[in-house]
């Protein structure tokens, strides 16, 4: 029966499943996505294929979930397609927002990464043997596998987003309020602008206290014991609260562990890595040299990384896909 | 033919699980094939990293099961840093892992695997889903399910910080105590999941073996394969989840070698084919020998079945009632080598096991709920970092799962290399694909009921694509049948599991 109700989708690109699950844990509010939307694809859990999808008029989808960041060309391609039938389309959690977890592989390229699993990692037994892809004769016929990007992509760096839902993945109490709010028929905020997250820092909902102090330096999470109910930055952990949206309810420190960022960085026009490395260094005490100078600066930078062993993964845990730091183009590749 | 095949717009497909079938000139299959295409390779760039941060990378290689990857890194960890867990902390990443235990078989029963059996394997396509198997046994029971799932989440989330990626792991430790009202809750948690294993248990014998064609299918011999089994038990043989040494036992029962899972690159080896990105473990000291079962063959499978395979008793008293019931039920009780069960190799009798170890995980929960010591307070110590080797595993819902991290001086991963849940069973989902196909095609006839058997024999293992690639969520799947030679499609399925 044709159903008049607006068109919902949600697919996964490189992703863990993990947005797909968030969405599941809204519990009972998924009768009300039921009751407003037809929710019509969505490969984890219903049976819409591609072609249903090619086969609909441009625009034809409502509102699209778009998770994940683009590894291989068939993830590039589904967003194209979704782009293109879809009014609204949102680059739904980290991965999508920014390339998430699975863009860390542009520190070293997709070589490396082929490498390591099928050549050298401890268990393979394959020395000499293929790396797997492209078309493959087999008894029978041949196989063929989907080509990689050279680079993981966030979505908007292939298609134009209209909003963006950061979280990895975004807490179930936000994706409901987003799914209410879009129901309700009330004014859409402005393209481009951030759902599901607060345009305040992490800390404005964390219950530990600051108490205006400055940390002698930064400190591993297992070096020492945080003290209950305070800051766990002015006790020196790499927490970048300060530097990230707010909008989770600040569950890591919750638990006395740092934020690491799964919400974005706060200030859009900012380098990401630079903003929460930048917020780290001021809640290090600069010591005597206290100065605003060039060599002052640094050397409180310096002081500051000391405690943090792996600076990319550390600031740019969420984020390496949209940034110029480590864009791997094939001819850098080894 | 290859040319066809790429600009064919619908072969190009979703980021799918894939079944690849190729009849010959009579409609006979000639061969089938289990394809993922997709790879993130966390093995490359978890390299560089700081080692404490392995618990909140890897939990990213899977959405549906964070917790095993969250908590196979820590115990990695635990010896990396030369710093065992604190018993309190011990406790609770087990209880945990119980709760997790306790909701991933019940998405796997009733949304994924179940309703072939509980709707039925032949029922209409539309009907096989959550929603058929709330049709078949009730609104209350459908309520019971999203119950089950919604209570543990929320324990797990006050436990470890967060409902999908937990937080809450540290070497040697755990991040946060655990109050007494929130042991008071786990308490009750774990009494009403054991309530609801028992429910599950009974409507499985009621609507699966009380059902004569269900028996048949199950006890046939379509979906039967004698390979090994490998399991993680504790001292007592018993199945543990959470920690012990690995075990594997042959196909007719003895056991073939015992190791702790430090010692796993002794004993185990991947195997690669260049159709798929996803690599097909073995026994080392048998060899790859190809996609074939038997003794000669390196080839086992590490799932629930295999895990009450290697078993010879329960931890439990209920779950060891019920282990009794499922090797009586094939005959198999105390008849293999010196008394012990023989295994069983009826490939479908995993969705049985998988509601015994529900049982089984929700009557540890309750043991680690009523423990005096669950709140002890020293949960977490400082420690320091040093070169060296961390190796820790758990039995994953998927199978036995392995990370291996080495370091340097500073803390900084300088090798990963992880053994995962779904990936010890890809070359048996092929081979158990293959099989059915072969059973079931003939003379080209291929129905949607045919088809559908086909993948029950790749939905019995609950494959989890995030993990075995380290890729992409719970694969859908797609089942392609081709003509041998040209290539040219004969017919084509595709759904959600
Ligand atoms: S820096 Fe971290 S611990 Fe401190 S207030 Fe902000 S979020 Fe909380
Ligand atoms: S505290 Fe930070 S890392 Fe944790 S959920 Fe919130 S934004 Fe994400």
């Amino acid at each position: 029966m044709p159903t008049l109700k607006p068109k919902l989708a949600m697919y996964w690109a490189a992703s863990c499943g993990g947005c797909e699950i968030a969405l599941a844990n809204i519990n009972e509010a998924l009768l009300e996505v039921d009751a407003y939307f037809d929710f019509m694809f969505c490969p984890c859990l219903l049976d819409t294929k591609r072609a249903d999808i090619e086969a609909l008029p441009d625009g034809a989808i409502f509102l699209t979930l778009f998770n994940g960041a683009l590894r291989t060309e068939e993830n590039l391609e589904m967003a194209e397609l979704l782009r293109r039938k879809s009014q609204l389309f949102v680059a739904f959690g980290a991965c999508a927002a920014s390339g998430g977890i699975p863009a860390l592989a542009n520190q070293h390229g997709i070589g490396h990464v082929l490498e390591t699993v099928f050549r050298s990692s401890a268990s393979v037994d394959n020395a000499a043997g293929p790396i797997p892809g492209g078309s493959s004769p087999v008894p029978g016929g041949e196989l063929e596998l989907p080509a990689f990007l050279q680079r993981v992509l966030a979505v908007h760096e292939a298609v134009t987003v209209d909003y963006t839902m950061p979280g990895c993945p975004p807490e179930p109490e936000q994706i409901v309020a987003v799914i209410r709010h879009v129901a309700s028929g009330n004014p859409l905020p402005e393209n481009g602008t951030l759902l599901g997250c607060t345009a305040r820092a992490v800390c404005d909902q964390c219950g530990r206290e600051k108490r205006g102090s400055l940390a002698a330096r930064l400190a591993r999470p297992f070096e020492a014991v945080p003290e209950a109910g305070w800051c766990l930055a002015e006790q020196g952990f790499p927490c970048i609260g300060t530097a990230t949206h707010g909008g989770c309810g600040a569950l890591c420190p919750a638990v006395a562990m740092p934020c690491t960022g799964c919400y974005g960085a706060l200030d859009r026009n900012a380098d990401p890595g630079a903003a929460a490395l930048s917020a780290l260094a001021a809640v290090v005490d600069p010591g005597e040299s206290g100065g605003k100078a060039e060599a002052d600066i640094h050397a409180r930078l310096r002081s500051a990384l000391a405690g943090v062993a792996d600076p990319l993964g550390t600031f740019y845990r969420y984020n390496l896909a949209a940034t110029v730091v480590a864009d791997r183009s094939p001819e850098v590749e080894p | 033919m290859n040319q066809r095949i790429t600009i064919d717009p619908i072969t190009r497909l979703e980021g799918h699980g894939r079944i690849e079938i190729f009849l010959d000139d009579a409609g006979e299959v000639v061969s089938a094939y289990f394809q993922v295409p997709e790879l993130r390779g966390f093995e490359s760039f978890c390299v560089g990293r700081q080692a404490e941060e392995m618990p909140n990378i890897t939990n990213r290689i899977c959405g549906v099961c964070p917790e095993a990857h969250h908590i196979a890194a820590a115990k990695a960890l635990d010896e990396l840093f030369g710093a065992p867990c604190l018993p309190a902390a011990a406790r609770i990443r087990e209880l945990i892992y119980s709760a997790f235990f306790v909701t991933d078989h019940t998405t796997h029963f009733y949304c994924l695997g179940g309703p072939d059996f509980i709707v039925g394997p032949d029922a209409p396509k539309e009907e096989r889903n959550i929603l058929g198997v709330i049709r078949k046994v009730g609104l209350d029971a459908g309520k019971a399910v999203i119950a089950c799932r919604a209570r543990n989440h929320e324990l797990i989330k006050k436990l470890g910080g967060r409902g999908v990626h937990l937080c809450g792991a540290l070497p040697g430790g755990w991040s946060m105590a655990v109050t007494p009202e929130i042991a008071r809750e786990a308490r009750e948690i774990a009494r009403q999941n054991i309530e609801f294993a028992q429910f599950s248990l009974e409507t499985f014998h009621r609507i699966v073996l009380g059902n004569e064609a269900y028996r048949d299918l199950v006890l046939g011999d379509l979906y039967a394969h004698q390979t090994y089994s490998m399991g993680t038990v504790d001292a007592h043989n018993a199945p543990n989840f959470y920690d012990g040494t690995i075990r594997v036992v042959d196909p007719a029962g003895n056991e073939f070698v015992r190791y702790r899972p430090q010692e796993y690159l002794d004993h185990v080896a991947e195997h690669v084919e260049p159709w798929s990105y996803v690599k097909f473990p073995y026994l080392k000291n048998i060899g790859w020998k190809g996609f074939v079962d038997g003794p000669e063959s390196g080839v086992y499978q590490a799932t629930p079945l295999a895990r009450l395979n290697v078993a010879d008793r329960m931890a439990t008293p209920r779950a060891q009632a019920e282990f009794e019931r499922f090797f009586d039920a094939f005959g198999c009780r105390g008849n293999g080598p010196g008394g012990r069960n023989r295994p069983v190799h009826h490939r479908l009798a995993t969705h049985w096991a998988r509601l015994i170890e529900l049982l089984s995980a929700a009557e540890r929960m309750q043991e680690l709920a009523d423990h005096p010591e669950l709140c002890d307070p020293e949960v977490r110590q400082a420690v320091s970092c040093r070169a060296g080797v961390g190796i820790g595993s758990v039995e994953a819902p998927r199978g036995t799962l392995t990370h291996h991290f080495t370091c340097d001086e500073r803390g900084i991963l300088t090798s990963v290399n992880l053994l995962v849940g779904t990936t010890n069973n890809n070359a048996p989902i092929g081979m158990s694909i293959a099989k059915a196909a072969k059973g079931l095609i003939h003379k080209g006839v291929v129905s949607d009921g045919i088809l559908n058997r086909v993948e029950m024999a790749f939905r019995l293992y609950d494959p989890c694509c995030s993990c075995a690639t380290h890729a992409i969520g719970t694969a859908p799947l797609e089942v392609t049948v081709r003509r041998s030679g040209d290539g040219t499609i004969l017919d084509r399925i595709s759904r959600g599991l």
